[in-house]
C-alpha cells in the first residue's frame, strides 16, 4: 500500500498549484444562480482558460491519479465548480473516450475539453427513473438516421446544452434491457423542446425535454444497437464511481470554514456540536481515503469504476448531507437565511440521496453485485 | 499512489488467516469459550500458551521489530493487516499489550512471555500474564461481559499503551470483525428461507447488509491509509469508522440473525461482545471526536 506520488505527479501538483493560485484572484464574481447563460459561459471559460493552460486532457487522457491530483487542488484551492460541464467532462465524456469510434472521439472529445460544448444526460424519464430499463422514448430506423420520439425528465442543464446522451428503445420486442441504444443528441434538432422545471432550491437546475419526430444520425450511436444498456453502465460507472470524487475535498474546505464559523460565534464551545464535526472530519478523511482506494483498483483494472462507486456513493450522499445539517446547526437561526451560502447548499445536498441512483437502489447493488444476495422483486 | 494490497501483503494476510484456521478453529473457539464457564469473576478462559508461541514463530509480536533485534522488521501496515486476521478469527489474548510490548519485555516479542496491560481503568487478561505494564495495584476482577476476554477495574484512570499505534491495531481488530459479520450476515441472508424464499431476497434485509458492507470498507480504506501515514489524526478517524462498523455491523448482523443470533451458539454475540470490549480501550469515540475536532479548529481538515 502506497499513498506517495511519483516525482511526476509531485510536479504537476506543484504546477497546477502554483498557476491557480496565480489566476483565481483575478476571475470575475460567479452569476447568480437563476442567470442560466451567465453560468453557462461562466462555466465554459473556466474550462477553456483551463484547457488554454494545458490541463484540459487530465479528464481521460491521464491517469487516474493525475486526474485526482487535478480534482483535489482544484477543490482545494477553491477553484469554480464543474457546473455546466458536469456531464460532458465527467461521464459523457469518458463514456465516449472509453467505448467510442476514433472518429467520434475526435469529434466530440476536444469541443467538450476546449469549454465549447454543454452535454446533459437523458436517461429518465417520467415513468422510468430508478427502474431505468423501462424507458419508453422509442427510435425507429429510416435510412441513415434514427426518429426519435418520446420524452425526458429532470435532465440537468437542458437549457443550456448542445448535446444530450440519450438513452432510446429501439427494439421494443426485445427484453427490456436488450432493445436500448445510446445516442449523442444535438439539442438543436427540430423536434426537441426543453421546458424547465423549478427544483426545491428555486432554480431551474433541469429540465422537462420533449422529443418529437427528431432524426439522429445513426453515426451518432455510440456502442451498437441495442447494446446500449451495456454502454450506459459504463456511464453510470463513471457517474457514481468518480464524478463525486473533487466534491469531497470541496466538503472537506467546508468543514474548515465550518470550524472556522463555530470558533467565531461561540459554538464551538459545545462540545456536543464539536464532537459532531470532528466526527464529520473522519467521515471525509475516510471518504477520500476510499476515493483514493477506487481510483487505484481503477487503475489496476484498466480505468473504468467498478462496483466501489456504489459504496462510495452511498456514503458519500448521506455524509454531504450531514455537513449542511451540521452547517445549519454552527448557523443558527441564520441557517434560513437563503443569502448564506450554506443554506442553498444544505437544499441542493437533498438532491444527493437521489439523483446519479437512489441509496435504496445503490443498496440494492451493493447487496447484489457485492454481497451476492439473491435478486428481490 | 498505488493504494492496494502489495502481493507481500496479500501473502502475509492469507498466512496469518490460514494459521488461525488451522491453531484457532471453531472447535478452539467453542472450546475457550466454554473453559471461561459463565463468566465467574476471577474465572474466565486460560490463554493457550502453545498458540501463543505459534503466533509468536509466526512473527505476530516481533512484526514491527527491525531485523537487528530478531524481528520481522515490517511496518505498521503489515501490523494492521494481522490484526485484522485476529480481531476476524475472535483471537483471544492480549494480543496487543504483548505486541506492543515486543523489543521491552524480554521473551514478549517471541510469544513466550504473556504481557497485559493497564488501559484506562482496565485491564484485559491480568490473571493470564506472566507481566503487567503499567500499575494494577489493587486490580478487582469483574465479571466479564465478553467470554472470551477476561477483565480486572484498577482504582484509578491511567493512560493506555502507546497512543495512536495502539488505537489503530485496536482499529484494525475492529475492521476485522466488522468484515466478518458482514460476511456472517450475507452467508445467512443467503441460505435461510421464509415465505419461500431466501431472506436476503427482501429488500429490508438486503439493505441491512449492504449498509454493514459501505460501512466496512469505508472504515477498511480509514483503517489501511492511516497504517501506511501513522498520522494520528487519520487514525483518530479510522478508528471512530472502524468501531462503529464493527458495533453497528455486529448488532445488524444479530438482527438478520433472528432468534438464531440470540442464542448462546451463535458466533455473533461473541462478535459484537469482543466489539464493545475494544471500544472502551483508548482512543475511543470521545477521544478520537476532540482528536478531529481539533485539528479542525487548527486548519487541517
Ligand atoms: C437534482 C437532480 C438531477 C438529476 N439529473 C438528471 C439528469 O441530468 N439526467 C437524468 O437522466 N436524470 C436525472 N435525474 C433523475 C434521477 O436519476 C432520478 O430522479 C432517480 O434515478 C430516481 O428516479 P425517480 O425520480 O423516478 O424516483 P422513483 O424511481 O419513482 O423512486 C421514488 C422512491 O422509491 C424508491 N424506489 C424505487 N424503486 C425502488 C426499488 N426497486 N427498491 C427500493 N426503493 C425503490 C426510490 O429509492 C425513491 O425513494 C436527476 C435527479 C435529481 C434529483
Amino acid at each position: 500500500m502506497d499513498l506517495t506520488y511519483t516525482p511526476e505527479e509531485e510536479e504537476f501538483r506543484a504546477r497546477l498549484r502554483a498557476w491557480l493560485a496565480r489566476v483565481l484572484p483575478g476571475l470575475p464574481p460567479r452569476p447568480s444562480p437563476d442567470d442560466w447563460p451567465g453560468r453557462r459561459a461562466y462555466d465554459l471559460g473556466w474550462q477553456r482558460r483551463l484547457h488554454d493552460a494545458g490541463y484540459a486532457d487530465v479528464h481521460w487522457d491521464a491517469s487516474p491519479t493525475i486526474r485526482l491530483i487535478f480534482l483535489e487542488e482544484t477543490e482545494r484551492a477553491g477553484a469554480p465548480y464543474v457546473g455546466a460541464n458536469f456531464v460532458g467532462l465527467l461521464h459523457a465524456g469518458p463514456t465516449i473516450a472509453a467505448e467510442g469510434t476514433p472518429e467520434q472521439r475526435e469529434r466530440w472529445l476536444p469541443p467538450i475539453l476546449r469549454g465549447e460544448q454543454v452535454w446533459c444526460q437523458g436517461f429518465s424519464e417520467p415513468e422510468a427513473g430508478s427502474d431505468l430499463a423501462a424507458l419508453r422514448t422509442r427510435a425507429r430506423r429510416d435510412g441513415d438516421a434514427y426518429v426519435v420520439t418520446g420524452s425526458k425528465i429532470w435532465t440537468s442543464h437542458a437549457e443550456v446544452a448542445d448535446w444530450c446522451e440519450l438513452l432510446v428503445r429501439t427494439d421494443p420486442r426485445a427484453p427490456k434491457h436488450r432493445g436500448i441504444t445510446w445516442l449523442a443528441l444535438p439539442m438543436d434538432a427540430p423536434g426537441v423542446t426543453v421546458r424547465p422545471l423549478r427544483t426545491l432550491a428555486g432554480s431551474a437546475e433541469f429540465a422537462e425535454v420533449f422529443l418529437d419526430e427528431v432524426r439522429v444520425p445513426v453515426a451518432n450511436r455510440v456502442g451498437d444497437e441495442n447494446d446500449g444498456w451495456r454502454v450506459t453502465l459504463v456511464t453510470l460507472s463513471f457517474e457514481r464511481g468518480t464524478a463525486f470524487a473533487g466534491e469531497v475535498v470541496a466538503c472537506r474546505r467546508v468543514l474548515g470554514e465550518l470550524a472556522v464559523e463555530a470558533r467565531k460565534n461561540g459554538r464551538w464551545d459545545d462540545p456536543a456540536l464539536r464532537r459532531r464535526l470532528g466526527r464529520l472530519h473522519a467521515e471525509f478523511r475516510a471518504l477520500w481515503r476510499l476515493t483514493q482506494w477506487n481510483v487505484s483498483a481503477a487503475e489496476a483494472s484498466g480505468g473504468v469504476p467498478g462496483t466501489g462507486g456504489s459504496v462510495f456513493k452511498l456514503r458519500y450522499s448521506h455524509a454531504r448531507q450531514e455537513l449542511y445539517d451540521a452547517a445549519a446547526d454552527v448557523l443558527g437561526a441564520d441557517c434560513l437565511d437563503l443569502d448564506r451560502p450554506w443554506t442553498l447548499d444544505r437544499l441542493s445536498s437533498l438532491s444527493y440521496t437521489i439523483a446519479a441512483g437512489t441509496s435504496q437502489i445503490q443498496h440494492t447493488i451493493v447487496a447484489e453485485r457485492i454481497l451476492g444476495l439473491p435478486k428481490g422483486r | 499512489m498505488r493504494f492496494r494490497l502489495t502481493e507481500d501483503q496479500w501473502a502475509l494476510r492469507a498466512g496469518m488467516r490460514h494459521l488461525l484456521e488451522r491453531r484457532f478453529d471453531r472447535e478452539a473457539l467453542w472450546g475457550a469459550v466454554e473453559a471461561g464457564g459463565s463468566g465467574r469473576a476471577g474465572g474466565g478462559p486460560r490463554l493457550d500458551r502453545g498458540l501463543w508461541r505459534a503466533l509468536g514463530e509466526a512473527g505476530f509480536f516481533a512484526l514491527r521489530l527491525p531485523e537487528a533485534d530478531g524481528g520481522v522488521g515490517l511496518g505498521l501496515p503489515e501490523a494492521a493487516l494481522v490484526f485484522e486476521e485476529a480481531g476476524r478469527a475472535l483471537l483471544p489474548g492480549p494480543l496487543l499489550a504483548t505486541h506492543l510490548a515486543a523489543g521491552a519485555v524480554p521473551g514478549a516479542a517471541t510469544g513466550e512471555t504473556v504481557v497485559a496491560a493497564v488501559d484506562g481503568t482496565l485491564v484485559e487478561w491480568l490473571a493470564e500474564a506472566d507481566v503487567v505494564r503499567g500499575d494494577a495495584t489493587g486490580a478487582v476482577p469483574l465479571r466479564s461481559l465478553d467470554p472470551l476476554t477476561p477483565l480486572h477495574r484498577v482504582p484509578a484512570r491511567q493512560p493506555g499503551p502507546r497512543g495512536p499505534v495502539a488505537a489503530l491495531l485496536t482499529a484494525a481488530e475492529q475492521l476485522g470483525t466488522a468484515a466478518r459479520v458482514c460476511e456472517l450476515a450475507a452467508q445467512h441472508a443467503r441460505a435461510r428461507e421464509q415465505f419461500g424464499r431466501p431472506i436476503g431476497a427482501f429488500q429490508a434485509v438486503a439493505h441491512l447488509c449492504a449498509g454493514m458492507l459501505v460501512r466496512t470498507e469505508t472504515a477498511r480504506a480509514a483503517v489501511y491509509a492511516a497504517a501506511v501515514t501513522a498520522d494520528p489524526v487519520d487514525i483518530a478517524a479510522a478508528r471512530l469508522l472502524a468501531d462503529e462498523a464493527a458495533v453497528r455491523g455486529a448488532r445488524d448482523c444479530l438482527q438478520v440473525h433472528g432468534g438464531m443470533g440470540f442464542t448462546w451458539e451463535s458466533e455473533v454475540h461473541l462478535q459484537l461482545k469482543r466489539a464493545w470490549v475494544r471500544t472502551h480501550r483508548t482512543g475511543g469515540v470521545t477521544e478520537s471526536e476532540e482528536i478531529l475536532a481539533a485539528a479542525l479548529a487548527a486548519g487541517g481538515a
